[in-house]
């Protein structure tokens, strides 16, 4: 019984098929299946399978993206569960991402943040124009991994230095991986500002987000 | 050095990319855009200015909602040709829907060195001496700010940018590197320094802005003020959407082609209602984003495609156009930027796009490479002499010529062929030695184009700005600067 469900969730997250994912979760919980084999027998092996398919480049990005919204919504909807059970959803890391302060260009942020989402990391998207105080107290706040900045001007992109300086300055530097991205970085801006990783697109940054975590 | 411009004109060739039934359904579609999902103006000069029209403006969102009818009785107000002014008023340029020029492309971020080869993060004295190429060569009819000035400050690079071209080229500035009102405010100042006032400046706009809409639906703040303040001066000022099939735009290229004109129209309406008659242009270089990662592609079949029909767009609205062509994302000077630039300048020119933008780039507008820039003007000059196409007359035909040489003669000797040998087009990048000649060197179009680039660097003396002219800018720029901060920003 429980089998053919998991299959039909594997197949909604595969469908990039958010509300079907979100009902069957909830069957799920009627039917008192434990939510951590929901989400690791069902839901995961769909993302799994749209991940492989387009490493093979035999999917393409929406439906990852498709995929990585519809696990969203399933693992939102088991998390009261997850947290009544006192089981925890192991992740593979905490990331704040944000567009910095200045810059309003979102879409690649978006993008990682989705991919890392879908990937197994506990995203917190801050946005877009986020201050260096919000990024790092946020980072501090939920005990982040890595903090993650986007932009996409060069007179924006020096924020990205700010935020390290200012770890640096406080003494925070060794708490947190810094992963940058945006059109205008490039690997000789990373090697000045000291940053940990970049990518120049989002497949790549969750690739560096897991090499960073040792999850690679 | 030439002086002369080159421009196409009075095309032969022409091509029917949408109708006119087709265009009207997308121009319905943007006022739907417009009036039923809005667009985002954060600026409260603007979100003012729409209020005051009777816009239904949601001030906690910044989203604005414009009925159609504002929409087109503000574009009614666009001057439908003016000249962009330059500092040699014999290269003025004038966008009366006849004229098709070249600028280089901006703004890139690092730059393919002219004497090492090496690849490295761009400074202002790249902005100098790209200028003063462009300034050399007939194709380049106007300036963008080619790269980032990235070793001056944050703050006030853009001015130290336009006026490291104004001091090296005597041609047209188009900058599309500032976007805040207090750099626009200054770089206003600064080309009033040339043209002898603000009076002068309406009169002869020496400098003019391009600002890039934030797709989809949406434009930057300062973006916003700074274009209100140059139409304010009558600065000719375009917004630029590059909506991109699949990620900021409809993965459908109408839908792409629509959300991209919400965004242009809106804003171009916006600078109307704020100050009627203000010189606009539009300005697009939208694509399609790769499927398989998303990444941004800079050619294709849907860029050449959009090239040709924005300016149908564009036409329909009776403003010019500004478009993006070149901009290969080849890596190299390569098989793919041959093709790209190819069909992307030869699509947006054979309507009669006003402004193509530009020449140069490697990597989607990233890397500047000089070879890149030489080869994409000889692309332009190819794409010129193919717009004019072929004449027939009774002095083209030749039948006297073919009367005296007859069967089996030879037209090398001809008086005829000896005039009009010089309409052929004569490359100066292609290879059409013999092939042991080739095959003992080994070298190639990316060579001579380069070699090129540097002789000209080497030689090219352009007419100099008036050094007082340069210390008053200076001034400008200082006045700017925050105090204590004008180390340079990396």
């Amino acid at each position: 019984m429980s089998e053919e469900l998991f299959q039909k969730m594997a197949q909604s997250i595969v469908d990039g098929d958010a509300d079907a994912a979100v009902a069957l979760a909830k069957e799920t919980i009627t039917a008192g299946i434990p939510p951590l084999d929901a989400i690791t027998k069902g839901f995961v092996t769909g993302v799994n399978i749209v991940g492989d398919a387009f490493g093979r480049g035999e999917a393409y990005l929406p439906e990852l993206v498709m995929a990585g919204e519809a696990m969203k919504a399933a693992v939102a909807t088991l998390d009261p569960e997850l947290k009544e059970r006192g089981t925890e959803r192991r992740t593979l890391g905490k990331v704040v991402i944000a567009t910095v302060d200045g810059d309003i260009h979102e879409i690649g942020k978006s993008l990682v943040a989705t991919m890392l989402g879908a990937s197994g990391f506990e995203v917190y998207d801050l946005g877009v124009d986020v201050e260096i105080e919000k990024i790092i107290g946020t980072a501090l706040n939920v005990n982040a991994d890595i903090i993650a900045m986007s932009a996409l001007l060069t007179t924006t992109m020096v924020k990205q230095k700010e935020v390290i300086e200012e770890l640096d300055k406080e003494g925070l530097r060794g708490k947190f991986k810094v992963m940058v991205g945006g059109a205008p970085v490039t690997r000789d801006w990373v090697k000045t500002i000291g940053a940990d990783g970049f990518s120049e697109d989002a497949i790549g940054a969750v690739n560096i987000a897991k090499q960073l975590v040792g999850a690679a | 050095m030439s002086k002369n411009i080159k421009s196409i004109t009075n095309p032969k060739l022409k091509l029917e990319i949408l109708t006119p039934a087709e265009v009207k359904k997308i121009h319905d579609a943007t006022l739907w855009i417009i009036e039923k999902v809005g667009v985002k103006f954060p600026s409260q000069r603007a979100l003012d200015v729409w209020t005051a029209n009777g816009a239904e403006v949601d001030r906690g969102r910044q989203i604005v909602k414009v009925r159609g009818e504002i929409i087109e009785a503000a574009l009614k107000k666009c001057p439908p040709m003016y000249p962009l002014a330059a500092r040699d008023p014999n290269q003025d340029l004038s966008l009366d829907g006849n004229h098709v020029y070249v600028g280089t492309d901006g703004c890139g971020v690092e730059v393919i060195d002219i004497h090492t080869g090496g690849r490295r993060t761009s400074k202002i004295q790249d902005v100098i001496d790209i200028a003063r190429v462009a300034d050399a060569t007939e194709e380049v009819a106007f300036h963008w700010v080619p790269v980032s000035a990235q070793d001056m400050p944050v703050e006030s690079r853009g001015l130290y940018e336009i006026k490291a071209i104004w001091e090296n080229s005597t041609k047209h500035v188009q900058t599309e590197s500032i976007y805040d009102a207090a750099e626009a405010k200054a770089a206003i100042e600064m080309a009033a320094l040339i043209a002898g006032g603000k009076e002068a400046l309406r009169k002869r706009p020496v400098l003019s802005l391009m600002q890039c809409s934030a797709s989809p639906l949406g434009h930057d703040g300062g973006s916003l003020d700074a274009a209100l303040l140059a139409a304010e001066a009558g600065i000719p000022t375009g917004f630029m959407t590059m909506a991109a099939c699949l990620t900021t735009g409809p993965a459908a290229m109408a839908g792409t082609l629509a959300v991209g004109n919400a965004e242009v129209i809106a804003a171009t309406a916006l600078l109307q209602l704020a100050y009627p008659g203000a010189p606009v242009f539009y300005a697009a270089a939208q694509t399609a984003s790769d499927p398989r990662n998303g990444a941004y592609t800079g050619g294709g079949p849907e860029d050449f495609l959009f090239g040709a029909a924005t300016n149908v767009l564009s036409d329909f609205y009776n403003i010019p156009l500004s478009m993006g062509s070149f901009a290969t994302g080849a890596k190299e000077p390569n098989w793919q930027a041959g093709i790209e630039n190819s069909l992307s300048t030869f699509m947006a020119g054979i309507v009669m796009s006003d402004m193509l933008l530009g020449v140069g780039f490697l990597h989607g507008s990233r890397i500047w490479s000089y070879a890149e820039m030489m080869m994409d003007c000889e692309i332009f000059s190819i794409i010129e002499k193919i717009m004019r196409g072929i004449v027939v007359n009774d002095e083209t035909l030749a039948l006297d010529t073919i009367a005296a040489v007859g069967p089996a003669g030879n037209y090398l000797a001809q008086k005829h062929t000896r005039k009009h040998m010089l309409d052929l087009f004569v490359p100066q990048f292609m290879d059409r030695r013999p092939y042991n000649e080739w095959e003992s060197k080994r070298d190639d179009a990316r060579d001579w184009a380069l070699a090129k680039a540097r002789r000209i660097l080497a030689e090219h003396q352009p007419d100099p700005l008036d050094p007082k002219i340069g210390a008053e800018m200076a001034k400008i720029i200082m006045s700017v600067e925050k105090k204590g901060a004008t180390e340079p920003a990396r």
